[in-house]
């Protein structure tokens, strides 16, 4: 009682250590709280790759899978589609894909794709996830959220809205017919590794 | 008494009857933060230097405190009553300094409350509540949900948890007579939050719709439909439909995750509420506000924070050691925290070879199944448990405490505590003649012990006494004289016997004994 120093300095290291063992046993218990809300097993499990099959698509047509949750578009381009591409810088905001964020790198080139006719792209707009309209006439796809356009090979043109060129996922070629929707192509993984 | 003001009378130093030593009460701006502690000298000199160092030690620490209570905490507290209301339930909140184990379940319930709504929560977002998908659903968080299975068992160890607090805590009132005047209200908004708990705890053990979940709703909700007269109507409103099915599960879930909950808080606050009003019981049942000292402060009490704050700690620390161990290496309890049929999805065609309710649920169970009769069997559980709303005005014996209460007392809360336990072990068995005999006299035991009560609440007469036992002799032979047959005399004779004999000694021996002797309550608490 009669030395105070002496025990408010034990007061205050019992008082601290109690509260850091406490401290973190509060926090330890609340990861599994934290992680409970991250993707399950079961939705991490629904990311496997997608086939489709392109025999029936026609020159000009558009079709559309679902990929991990997204929607992904399938085009074949015909030559008049393949014509209106073009890197022109001042049109585009990356005319030459440089942001390596939204394409393998086996689609950075002109068209943004392995074959040049056949458009594989996620149908998320950049800007804020809305699904861009297919406007075959007018040679590009347009977002009705805020007005976003982009020619056919998935690139954003200079005043929309959208800062980023539309992405193409992870895809190869099974067959000539078919496929394969998120795996990348099997010379690039050589390439790679 | 002589006494000696200081500095500004924020020091008072006074000495006391039985020593002669000074005490020191030091209040800085109208906040007690010293109480008669001593300076352990009879010099008036010493003792002001001792007080005057503890005072600017405190003084700087209450600058400090007010430095900040004019930043944003004061800018809330003129808004907000926070600091008053730290004050008056924490810091000067003085409940009896003799509290020993049986005060740590009050505060581990409210632990589990908290953390059953919180685990509630994020099982709520997982969950599904369809007839088609529940059962999946539920697998589904036992497997896919990243850690879902240990917030599962969190929650599902947490019911059991919150049952055995629960029960402990009721006991403890019992022991020490916390329901007793002026603490009537605060047992009877407790039983309502053991009766919502009840409820609650069955509309959760629907959701997983396992076998279990389904054929014991289908059991208790038949009880309603013994009823007369409206019965039958009244089982198909709560079902929703002709059977238990997906309209029962998805009310239940609604009740269970919004409507009871709530009910359980608002409960919680008005328990809390009265209590702080009257302030706690203790284990001497002494009432700790009739002796204070000249500040009105109990002199048998201590500030609930930072005294009990502390206790409270130990006990939550120990508490959590055994639900983690629980929780990682026995989450089933065997069968008895969730049962194994329970794991087989709900199927309306066939019922499980041998239903029981979980575990907190089984003496009532005992007492259910223990009259052959549907309408009876339901009246005496309701029974069973209404009785608890009376037990205020049941023991009205002066006494509060076991301590001071007589030998016949402790034997009749020691056999009612064995007989409780005995039918909760009852519940979980198929019933064999054997054992529906020793339910149907443990269950005549449960209401036995709230008679013996009454009659332990004042001195009785011979004439009383006689005619009170033999009321209840009449009234549990009636039953026995209607059935009993060449076939079972042996044991309804024998269990009949029992119980009477139980009887007649509980009632007639303070006439011919001192076993119902009653100690003297001391004026202050013990230890």
């Amino acid at each position: 009682m009669s030395s105070d120093s002496k025990d408010n300095s034990r007061r205050k290291f019992l008082t601290g250590s109690l509260s850091i063992v406490g401290g973190t046993g509060v926090a330890a218990t609340l990861w599994p709280f934290l992680t409970s809300m991250a993707p399950s097993a079961k939705s991490k499990a629904a990311g496997a790759p997608v086939k489709v099959d392109i025999s029936d698509l026609q020159d000009g047509d558009k079709i559309d899978l679902i990929w991990r949750k997204k929607p992904i578009w399938v085009v074949k381009r015909t030559k008049d589609m393949l014509e209106s591409i073009n890197t022109n810088e001042k049109k585009h905001k990356d005319p030459l894909s440089d942001n390596t964020e939204q394409q393998p790198d086996f689609a950075k080139n002109k068209f943004r794709s392995l074959k040049p006719e056949i458009l594989v792209l996620e149908g998320v707009c950049t800007h804020l996830g809305c699904n861009p309209a297919y406007n075959p006439d007018q040679n590009n796809f347009f977002c009705a959220c805020h007005g976003s356009k982009f020619d056919l090979a998935g690139k954003v043109s200079n005043g929309s809205p959208a800062g980023a060129n539309l992405k193409v996922p992870p895809y190869r070629f099974e067959d000539e017919n078919t496929i394969i929707v998120g795996e990348m192509p099997k010379e690039q993984k050589i390439d790679s590794a | 008494m002589e006494k000696v003001l200081l500095r500004d009378g924020e020091i008072t130093l006074h000495t006391r009857e039985r020593s002669n030593k000074w005490q020191m009460y030091i209040n800085i701006k109208g906040t007690d933060v010293f109480v008669r502690k001593s300076t352990g000298t009879s010099n008036l000199d010493e003792a002001a230097k001792i007080a005057g160092k503890y005072y600017d030690q405190l003084k700087e620490t209450a600058n400090i405190a007010n430095n900040s209570a004019s930043g944003v905490i004061g800018w809330i507290d003129a808004r907000l009553p926070i600091l008053s209301f730290i004050r008056d339930h924490l810091t000067q909140y003085y409940a009896p300094k003799n509290f020993n184990f049986w005060y740590f379940f009050g505060s581990l319930a409210f632990l589990i409350l908290f953390l059953q709504i919180f685990t509630g929560i994020f099982l709520a977002m997982h969950y599904k509540p369809d007839a088609k998908l529940a059962f999946d659903s539920v697998e589904f968080i036992m497997r896919d949900v990243n850690l879902g299975w240990l917030i599962r068992y969190m929650h599902s160890t947490g019911a059991s948890a919150f049952f055995v607090v629960v029960y402990l805590h009721m006991f403890r009132a019992l022991m020490y007579g916390s329901f007793k005047k002026p603490r009537e209200l605060i047992w009877l908004f407790g039983v309502f939050i053991y009766l919502a708990l009840m409820a609650e705890a069955f509309m959760g053990y629907l959701l997983p719709w396992g076998q279990m979940s389904y054929w014991g709703a289908q059991v208790i909700i038949n009880l309603f439909t013994t009823i007369p007269f409206i019965g039958p109507e009244l089982g198909i409103w709560i079902r929703g439909d002709f059977a238990i099915s997906d309209p029962t599960l998805t009310r239940f879930f609604a009740l269970h995750i919004v409507a009871v909950p709530m009910v359980i808080l608002l409960l919680v606050i008005l328990h809390l509420a009265a209590l702080h009003t009257v302030g706690s019981n203790n284990p001497d049942g002494v009432e700790i506000k009739k002796n204070k000292d000249e500040r009105g402060v109990p002199l048998d009490g201590i500030p609930f924070h930072p005294y009990y704050t502390v206790k409270d700690f130990v006990g939550i620390g120990v508490f959590l050691f055994l639900f983690a161990l629980t929780v990682f290496f026995v989450p089933e309890m065997g069968g008895y925290f969730l049962e194994h049929a329970n794991f087989i999805p709900a199927n309306p065609l066939v019922t499980p070879d041998h239903i029981a309710p979980v575990w907190y649920f089984t003496p009532f169970y005992s007492i259910l199944r223990a009259i052959p009769d549907p309408a009876f069997g339901a009246l005496a559980m309701l029974l069973s448990i209404v009785v608890l709303f009376f037990l205020p005005w049941i023991d009205s014996n002066p006494i509060k405490s076991i301590r001071y209460r007589s030998t016949l007392f402790k034997i009749n809360l020691f056999t009612f505590v064995i007989g409780f336990l005995i039918l909760g072990w009852l519940g979980v068995k198929a019933p064999t003649p054997l054992y529906s005999a020793l339910a149907l006299r443990f269950s005549e035991m449960y209401f036995i012990f709230f008679a013996l009560l009454f009659f332990y609440s004042s001195t009785r007469s011979n004439l009383f006494s006689y005619i009170f036992s033999g009321a209840i002799i009449f009234l549990i032979s009636i039953y026995d004289l209607s059935r009993i047959s060449a076939d079972n005399y042996i044991i309804v004779t024998v269990g009949l016997m029992s119980v009477i004999l139980f009887v007649i000694f509980m009632t007639l021996s303070p006439l011919y004994s001192s076993l119902n002797k009653e100690k003297e309550v001391p004026d202050r608490v013990t230890a």
